[in-house]
């Protein structure tokens, strides 16, 4: 591999894991606080797959260059980060939560259906593995999104706050990192252009069906992976105590 | 001078250790372990992941090593291996019934993976009563693993292996 698409693919990586891990962190906050029990298990259970994906992700980055996957998840600081916006946001009320998850579900579900050819060996058995777990979230996400946006008055005006706060971040998970295209050109992953458009028309769609009106005005878009909002900071803060206040704590 | 076992002893000791959430079935059966090397004094363990976040992951690859060291060998290593992925249907039919006799329904033959938003479509049967007549409470439970179940025949509630 040709040292600049290597150096690509290691940024990609360290991308698709940071985003999970973060959202992981997010949806973790609700153990304990779910609005019911079986809710609180099942997401409790959505983020935990979300975080073996991203073991797999930094797994990956490891045979590239030797990198630890602890160190990255829990020692380096936010300008390290390479996540997008949307999964930094605090974890809000209950349909801003499902509302992120769903929306970041269906990426990741069409991201994983295109992927899966990657020419790059280890990702696309990475992909095939991470597919089996994925179906079991979209499936549910897209119901609590029909749930809520068919409910009463306040669940749907609760998820269309948070459809109008959430939409324009979402479409950053469609802008390709620098270097993108090089990884592309190799057919290593997939177009992220043909991947908006139909993760547009489901999510519109699904959404419309849902009761909800999609944004006129798309709001802020976040495009760069080098910024984060100040919530990186302190979600930080929060994840990595343990690690930093004793590194040779135990995993469980 | 003592004798290092073979492969097949190698398996056989394996087969000893439970599976951490579901102890009535082992890791051999389960379909984790992959396959077994020995080079010289040196014993080579693939196994792979059942789900990729799965927290008994490090119990199974300590086990394994330690298994495999009380049996003589000087070196032990643990791979992974994520290709072909873990299916539901590599878990024996005695080991199913196992599950079953425990309480937890087992895996349906897994179906084509190929795409995402597929439902799961063969009806889940009572570990206990053996009716059909159930419904999913909620497609997670306890263990990343498992889904759960109510049996509205007799109205226990039950887990169910997903198919994965």
């Amino acid at each position: 591999m040709r040292s600049e698409v290597r150096e690509a693919l290691i940024a990609k990586l360290t991308a698709l894991a940071d985003d999970e891990v973060i959202l992981a962190h997010r949806g973790s906050e609700w153990t304990g606080h779910g609005p019911i029990l079986e809710e609180d298990i099942a997401l409790a259970n959505i983020v935990q797959d979300e975080l073996g994906h991203a073991t797999l992700w930094y797994g990956l980055r490891q045979q590239l260059d030797g990198s630890d996957p602890d160190q990255l998840a829990f020692f380096r600081d936010a300008y390290g980060y390479r996540c997008c916006e949307l999964v930094e946001l605090p974890k809000g009320d209950w349909a801003f939560t499902m509302l992120r998850q769903y929306l970041y579900d269906l990426y990741e579900a069409l991201w994983l259906e295109a992927a899966q050819h990657s020419t790059y060996k280890p990702l696309a058995e990475a992909v095939q593995k991470i597919m089996r777990e994925e179906r079991f979230h979209l499936q549910h996400t897209q119901a609590w999104v029909e749930r809520l946006g068919q409910g009463t008055d306040e669940s749907n005006r609760r998820l269309q706050q948070a459809l109008d706060m959430q939409w324009g971040y979402a479409q950053q998970l469609f802008v390709p990192i620098p270097g993108e295209e090089l990884l592309v050109a190799e057919g290593i992953v997939p177009d992220l252009l043909p991947l908006r458009e139909r993760w547009l028309e489901h999510s519109t769609r699904h959404l419309q069906n849902a009761g909800l009106k999609l944004p006129i005005n798309p709001g802020y878009q976040p495009t760069s992976r080098a910024y984060h909002t100040e919530h990186l900071w302190s979600i930080l803060a929060e994840m990595q105590s343990t690690a930093r206040w004793d590194a040779e704590a135990k995993v469980w | 001078m003592t004798t290092l076992p073979n492969t097949e002893q190698v398996w056989e000791a394996l087969a000893q250790i439970p599976d951490p959430e579901i102890p009535v079935i082992n890791v051999v059966e389960m379909g984790i372990v992959r396959e077994v090397q020995i080079e010289g004094p040196k014993a080579i363990i693939s196994m792979t992941p059942t789900f990729s976040g799965c927290p008994a992951l490090h119990l199974i690859r300590e086990q394994l090593e330690k298994t495999a060291r009380s049996l003589g060998f000087a070196e032990v290593e643990v791979k992974t291996v994520l290709s072909p992925p873990w299916s539901t249907d590599w878990i024996t039919p005695e080991a199913k019934e196992r599950l079953r006799q425990y309480g937890i329904a087992p895996p349906k033959p897994a179906q084509e993976q190929g795409s995402l938003i597929a439902l799961e479509a063969a009806p889940t049967r009572c570990p206990r009563c053996g009716s059909f007549d159930t419904s999913v409470k909620n497609t997670f439970g306890p263990t990343l693993c498992k889904a759960i179940y109510v049996c509205n025949n007799c109205k226990e509630p039950f887990e169910s292996f997903k198919t994965v």
